[in-house]
Formats: C-alpha cells, structure tokens, sequence
C-alpha cells in the first residue's frame, strides 16, 4: 500500500465535558479523492481544524507524509504542502480576484519583507494568479473586486486561495456550502479536474457531490470513524445507515 | 488629479517660510514645523492603525522615547544630530520590540488595554528617573548639531530639515505600502486567519510593522525635542496617545495622507480654537464626535468615493 | 509595623471596593453591549461634584448621595440615549473615539459650570472622627463606612446578577448578545438599565472617594485606567471578576505604594529607592495585567462563552 500522505493516530479534543474527537485513526492516500461525511455534529469542523493547525489537538498525533506535524503552526503546515479552504467563505473582499489570489501565490514566493518594489510590478506573480482564476472557473472575472462576486464564483475563488499555495494535499471544507444546482455543477467539474494531481481530502453534505468525486469514503460519527471504504461498501454498510438516520443526505 | 495636488502643497510648503520672514511672521514658521512633526508621528500611526489594523493606545510611548533619548544625550554631552537622531529611532524602535511582542499575542481590546499599559509604564518609568527632571522634565541646551555650517537654531533651517525628512518619511511610506510588504500588512487587516491559512506567520509581519511604524515615532520624538527645546513625562500620557488617534481619524484612517492632514487639522483647530476660548477642548470634542457619527473616514475619505485604503497607497 | 500592614490593607480594600463600583458598571456595559466607554470616568467625576454642589446646598451628605446617584444615572441614560446607542454597532476604535470625544466634552462642561480650582467636598460631620478597632489601632471611620457601603454593594450586585431574573437577562446577555435577544429579552431597555445603574454607581464611588482623594477636573481618568485594568484581569463581562480584579488592584497598588520603596531600602540606597520605588508601585499593577493577559487572555472569571 502507497505510503499515506496523511496519518492520523488516536487523535483526541475535548471541550470542557464534551469528546469532539474521539481518539481518532485515519490515514489518506496520495493521489486520491477521500471524502469525509458524517452527521451533524460528528466533529468534522473540530477535525479539520486540528488537520490544519488552526486547533491543537488534546493528544494523538498527525502525521503528514511521514513527518510528525502536530505542534507545527498553522502557517508552517501550508509550507510543508497542506491547505485548506473554508466553509464559511474567507476571502479577501475587498479586493479583485486576481489579486486574492496573488496573495496566495505570494506566499510561497520567497520572502515578502521587501520594502521597496511595487508589487504590482512582479507580473511572474499576477501571471501565475490569473492562470490559477482561469483553473478555478473565474477566467473573465479577474478584475472583480470579490465581495461583489456571485456566491458560487466566491466559493471557486475560495477553492482558488487554496490551490494557489502549491498544496499537495488540501483538505476542502464543504466547497459545495450554499451552492444552487448549476454552480455545484462546475464545482464537481473543477474538483474532478484535480484528482491525481494533488491528493484531496473533502469533508461534505453535498452526497451526490461525493458518491461522483470520491474514490474512498471515510465517515466520522460521534468524534471517530465508524467506516471506511469505496463509495459502494459504504452506501450499504449498515452501521452508516444507523448514524445517518435522520440525517437524509439532502441533495440540493 | 491628486498628484497635482500634492506637488501643489509640497510647493506651498517650501515657499511659505520665505514669505513668513518676509513679513516678519516667523512664529508661523515654527508652527508650522510643529505641524510636520506631529504629521510623521501621526503617519507612523496610521501605518499600524489603518493599515494594519493594529488598534494601538500607546503609541505616545514611542514619541516620548524618541524625545528623552536625544534629551538625555544633550545632558550627557553628546548633541550632534547624526548621533542621537539614530539613536533615537534605534531606542524607540527596540522598546516597540519589546512591547509589541507581547501585547500582538493579545487581541481586540485587549490588545488596545496592552498597549495602553505598556506606556503608562514607560510614563511612570521617566517619571521616576529624577536625574533627568523627572516629574518636572528636562531642558535642552541647544537643538542638536548638524554641522555643515548649517544651525538648527535658525527656524528656517530647521524647518527645512523636518520638512525634508517628513517627506522622506511619507515617500518611504508609500513605497512600502505599493511594495510585499505592505500589500501583506493591509491584507492581514483584512483577513488574518485567512492570511495564515495560505501561509503567512502574520504574527511576525505586525511586529515588523509594529517595530517600523514605533522607529518612525522615535524620530518625530527627537524632532519634538528640538523643536519645543524641553522634553516631559506629559509627552506619553495616555491623553496625548489619544490625541494622536484623533489626529489619525480626522485625517483619515487608512489613507496615505491621513496622519498628515489629520495633524494639520487638530493642530491648527487647537490653535485657532483656544484663542477664542480657554475651553477650546469642548469645541474639539464636539468636531471629533460628529466626524466619528457621521465622517469616519476623516477628511482624506471625503475625498474619496470608494472605501478606504483597499490596495495601497493611492493618496 | 503591624500596625501599618493593617492600616495598609484596610485602605487597600477600600480603594479597591470604591474601583469594584466603577469596574462592575464598565464590565457590564462592555461584556453585555461591546462597548468600550472611555467617558464612565467622567460619570464618576459628575457624580462626584453633583455630591458636593448639592451637600453645599443642603447640608446633608447622605440627601446628597442619593442626589447624586439619581441625576448621574440620568445624565448616563441621555447620553446612552443620544450617542453611546449609535456606537453597540461600530468598531472599537469609533468607540474609544467618541467616547474619548465626550470625556472632553464632559471635562469642559464640568469646567465651566465649576471652574478649574479643585472643589471642597468635606466628610459627613458624623464620621469624621477615628474608630478604635483594636488596642492601639484606629481607623477613620469614614473610610470603615467606605468598606462598608462598598461590602453592601457588592452583596447587592451579588444578589441581583445572580438570583433575580433581572440578573439572569444580564448574564444571559454577557454571555451571548444574539442569543438573549433572540430568547426576547427587550434588548434597548435592557441596555439603558445597566447602563443606569453603572452611572449610579460611579456616582456613589465619587461621592465615597470624593472626601478622600480631591474633587477636580480629571479626576475620571486617572480611576478610568484603573478601572480597564481591572476588568480585563477580572474577565470582561462578569462581576465576580470584577471583583475579584479590583481587590487584587486596590491592593497591589496600595500596599505597593507603602511597601515597595521600604522593601527596596533594604537592597539599594535611600537615593535610588525613593525614585524609583514609586514607579515601581505604580508600574506593579500593569506588571499584573501583562502577566494575566499573557497566560489567561480571557481574565480570571471570563464571562464569554
């Protein structure tokens, strides 16, 4: 078996009285889609967030391409080739499309305690960000300043932010969040057009989204992983069912 | 549009000394060097407040250190410009080390309380050196040496120099706004998290700024010092960080020109104002709350259609 | 000697009851509307000369408390009303600079009406003597009253903030502001009222630290700063904190200005020590904000979810 990209062991948050994460054990493969679902409340958000760093874990370990980054920062894990994007849209407002993602490209561009040249000099920089709009469906959209963006073109640019830092492992939190039929459409396109290139782990609600992009799924219920398997295995594990009862995988 | 403008001022503001020793008015001459200090101190502020979204209540303590460092030097001895100006700018600059370090772990108001703390430390710090006047302050025997055959004793000459160095001050500034890193410091404003989460330790880039915009103070302090010849604990009072704030937000929060406009207006709202009355203060009051109700993007931002400061230093 | 760290504490706890006064409305308004109100100083020196004007007047100290709490507490709803409402909705920064704005306002209107010179504001004639608390140790009674009154605040708060149902739309609103409103708690009125009672109750702390410290233009803010610190080593939005924050100050600031420059006499000389030992003292209690900030950011008894 391909050595995982990412390893997760016995990893453990608690809340006051409350176990988000359970001693959890996941692992993903390089080169896959890996979707994450699971009830409300399961603790995919808690997940994620120790994943990223934005959250440190009370005990366990995280292991990404064999390397120990559990106390590594935020920051350092998206140099290391971790990103992530949001679900509650976090972007620059602001200003234009290309220059979010300018920012993103920026950051993994050697220093940026430069004083003196203008950034917008650096058209290496800005060509890359408009390479980067037109992957993510925003070609024509450039110069649109993004809080004036349409919802779903805000989720791509989103996306975007993510791809930009050269991740080769991003973890996607629910891309399809707030998107009507059409929009989540081209989201799913953009997501397929990744598989291969970089290695995806997609936490959704969205289950036709997932049962299209997933080659395996894991579900969390309850702050641990009650199943993993290709898409089919799962669909008809009993176990799954029982947790999600109730819980109608509400395609938009 | 605007660069007309601004070439227009920078005009105005190198023949109007000619014109004030021509009719014998050199006081304005020396207000008007108050006005360019307080400009780049108000400046620094703006760098950390509007662009960097750093609110901080303490800034005073910067300008202060700036001031007692040349102060201090003189009552050593050592009064060459090209010594203690450095220096002052170095000492302020470290103390904004030291202080932002700590307090840019901290957050909102706790960071605006942080701040404020720190420099009423500072305060009581000077207050109690007795050896350099303590409470009362401290005089300067001469303005500091500049040699050249030049004399910082002449207001004119001084004026010049401070005028020279504020625009070298702004110039800097706005080059370091267009440039990395202050596209960097701006976009932490507006979204740190997200700013992480592609990669940047933000916390490192505002203290950088923290430490710049703390430098830049320390050498309004030393122009302070030379211009008011006298030097006090008064300098860093929470009142007078405020004071700067105000400056900042009359100006306009976040534009290039906002610390500079803003000091132009307060100082000379003071001015006028407390020749008419000895409670001028309630005037000032009355401007500052209508401009936060109903003008909070201070002058600069009725200037200006769009919002604020969104990719760098336009004007 | 033993004498002294009595006298010392008992003056300590007094200080930092009268600051519990000023701390408990300013936490409340900031924990319940996010609010940052630099000008609550200026209630407490209103109050303090509305004490005096009226004791002037009519002689009583006490007619003048209550005097004093009411039209405080009047002036801090016309002010809620007219200004301070517009601001729940601004950034912190608007905030410290309106609020700023109406510190000098109120400072200049003060002037004004009672000019620069500091003004008289004597003890109550019944409580002006010493009380003998123990052999060979008396204390002014004032100040006893002071801790007293202080005491029966605290209690009150205690009672009201965590028994009454009152008290539990102000804890529910401390805590989560959507939440309240949207379990229909009259949001506006529930404002206006807190805001009420911290007027009344920097009124009543000017009126009880008036006699002792001086009656002046400015006096709010020099307690202001003190009374930040203190929420903010106590936990924004909770009383206890408050509480337990202004005692904590009252006392390092107090028994340090005694002891700190004796303590110092010890290690280097009478020269030195008597400079700097004040700063010091002074420094001590932004020393203990720092250290609270840098290991419990929330305070001691955080009241945020």
């Amino acid at each position: 078996m391909a050595d995982a990209v990412l390893r997760v062991e016995g990893l453990l948050k608690r809340f006051g009285g409350v176990t988000a994460t359970d001693r959890l054990n996941m692992s993903v493969v390089p080169g896959e889609i890996q979707a994450l679902i699971g009830p409300n409340g399961a603790g995919k958000t808690t997940l994620i967030q120790q994943l990223s760093g934005a959250l440190r874990a009370d005990d366990g370990k995280i292991f990404f391409d064999g390397r120990d980054i559990t106390r590594t920062s935020l920051h350092q894990r998206v140099h290391l080739g971790m990103a992530r994007s949001y679900q509650i849209t976090s972007i620059f407002r602001g200003s234009t499309v290309v220059h979010n993602l300018a920012l993103a490209v920026l950051a993994r561009n050697g220093s940026s305690l430069r004083f003196w040249r203008p950034l917008a000099r650096e058209q290496e920089l800005f060509d890359t960000a408009l390479a980067l709009a037109d992957q993510v469906g925003l070609a024509g959209r450039e110069n649109v300043v993004a809080g004036a963006l349409a919802h779903g073109e805000q989720r791509q640019l989103e996306v975007g932010l993510a791809l930009a830092t050269r991740a080769r492992l991003l973890l996607l939190d629910e891309p399809m969040a707030g998107l009507g039929p059409e929009e989540s459409q081209r989201m799913i396109t953009l997501i397929e057009k990744l598989k291969g290139t970089i290695t995806l782990l997609l936490v959704e609600h969205d289950m036709d989204a997932v049962f299209r992009l997933a080659d395996r799924i894991s579900v969390l219920d309850s702050g641990r992983i009650i199943a993993t398997g290709a898409p089919e295995v799962i669909r008809n594990d009993t176990e799954v069912k029982r947790a999600y009862l109730g819980e109608e995988s509400a395609a938009p | 549009m605007r660069n007309r403008m601004v070439i227009g001022t920078l005009v105005l503001l190198l023949a109007f000394p000619l014109a004030a020793k021509h009719w014998d008015q050199l006081f304005y001459v020396s207000f008007a060097s108050r006005i360019l200090i307080y400009a780049v101190a108000a400046s620094s502020l703006n760098l950390i407040l509007g662009y960097g979204g750093m609110v901080s209540f303490g800034h005073a303590a910067f300008l202060g250190i700036g001031a007692y460092t040349v102060a201090i030097l003189m009552e050593q001895g050592v009064s060459s410009a090209w010594v203690s100006w450095p220096l002052a700018v170095g000492v302020s600059a470290l103390f904004a080390l030291a202080i932002g370090a700590i307090s840019l772990r901290t957050r909102g108001v706790y960071f605006i309380m942080i701040t404020l703390a720190f420099a009423q430390m500072v305060y009581y710090l000077l207050i109690s050196l007795r050896a350099y006047g303590g409470e009362d302050g401290l005089n300067l025997a001469e303005r500091s040496q500049v040699g050249f055959g030049l004399s910082l004793a002449n207001d004119l000459t001084f004026y010049y120099a401070v005028l020279a160095l504020g625009v070298a001050c702004l110039y800097l500034l706005r080059r370091l706004l267009n440039a990395r890193f202050g596209q960097v410091v701006q976009a932490i404003r507006d979204n740190e998290t997200r700013m992480e989460a592609i990669g940047f330790p933000t916390y490192r880039y505002k203290l950088i700024c923290f430490v710049l915009a703390g430098g830049v103070a320390g050498l309004a302090g030393a122009l302070l010092a030379n211009q008011s010849g006298f030097v006090s604990p008064n300098l860093l009072q929470w009142t007078q960080s405020g004071t700067l704030m105000v400056m900042v937000i009359l100006g306009g929060v976040g534009y290039l020109y906002g610390g500079a406009l803003g000091a132009a207006l307060f100082l000379v709202l003071e001015e006028v104002l407390s020749a008419y009355t000895l409670h001028w203060q309630l005037g000032l009051g009355l401007v500052l709350l209508a401009i936060v109700l109903y003008a909070h993007r201070g002058v600069a931002g009725l200037f200006d259609g769009r919002a604020a400061a969104r990719r760098g230093a336009d004007g | 000697m033993a004498v002294l760290i009595l006298e010392q504490t008992l003056n300590g706890l007094q200080f930092g009851l009268m600051l519990f006064l000023m701390a408990a409305g300013l936490t409340l308004v900031f924990g319940i509307m996010d609010l940052i109100n630099l000008a609550h100083g200026s209630l407490y020196m209103i109050g303090a000369y509305l004490v005096a004007a009226v004791v002037q007047a009519t002689g009583s100290f006490l007619l003048a408390v209550v005097a004093a709490m009411m039209g405080t507490a009047a002036i801090g709803v016309l002010l809620e009303v007219s200004v301070l409402r517009r601001l729940y909705t601004r950034d912190h920064l608007s905030q410290v600079l309106a609020t700023f704005a109406l510190l000098l306002i109120c400072n200049e209107v003060v002037r004004l009406i009672f000019g620069s010179q500091p003004v008289m504001l004597g003890m109550p004639a019944a409580l002006a003597g010493p009380v003998q608390l123990l052999p060979g140790f008396s204390y002014p009674a004032f100040r006893l009253a002071v801790i007293g009154v202080g005491l029966a605040v605290a209690a009150l708060l205690y009672v009201l903030v965590g028994r009454t149902r009152v008290g539990m739309w102000v804890r529910a609103g401390a805590s989560n502001r959507e939440m309240a409103a949207a379990m229909g708690i009259d949001v506006k009125l529930l404002f206006t009222a807190v805001f009420a009672v911290g007027a009344a109750l920097c009124a009543l702390a000017g009126a009880m630290l008036g006699p002792i410290l001086a009656v002046q233009v400015g006096m709010g803010e020099s307690i202001l700063i003190l009374a930040f610190v203190v929420i903010v080593i106590g936990g924004i939005g909770s009383i206890r904190g408050a509480l337990v924050g202004a005692l904590l100050v009252g006392m390092v600031d107090t028994v340090g200005r005694a002891f700190v420059p004796m303590l110092l006499r010890s290690f280097v000389s009478p020269a030195v020590a008597s400079g700097v030992g004040p700063a010091l003292a002074s420094i001590a209690i932004y020393v203990l904000m720092a250290a609270v900030l840098f290991w419990r950011p929330q305070g001691l008894f955080p009241a945020r979810a």
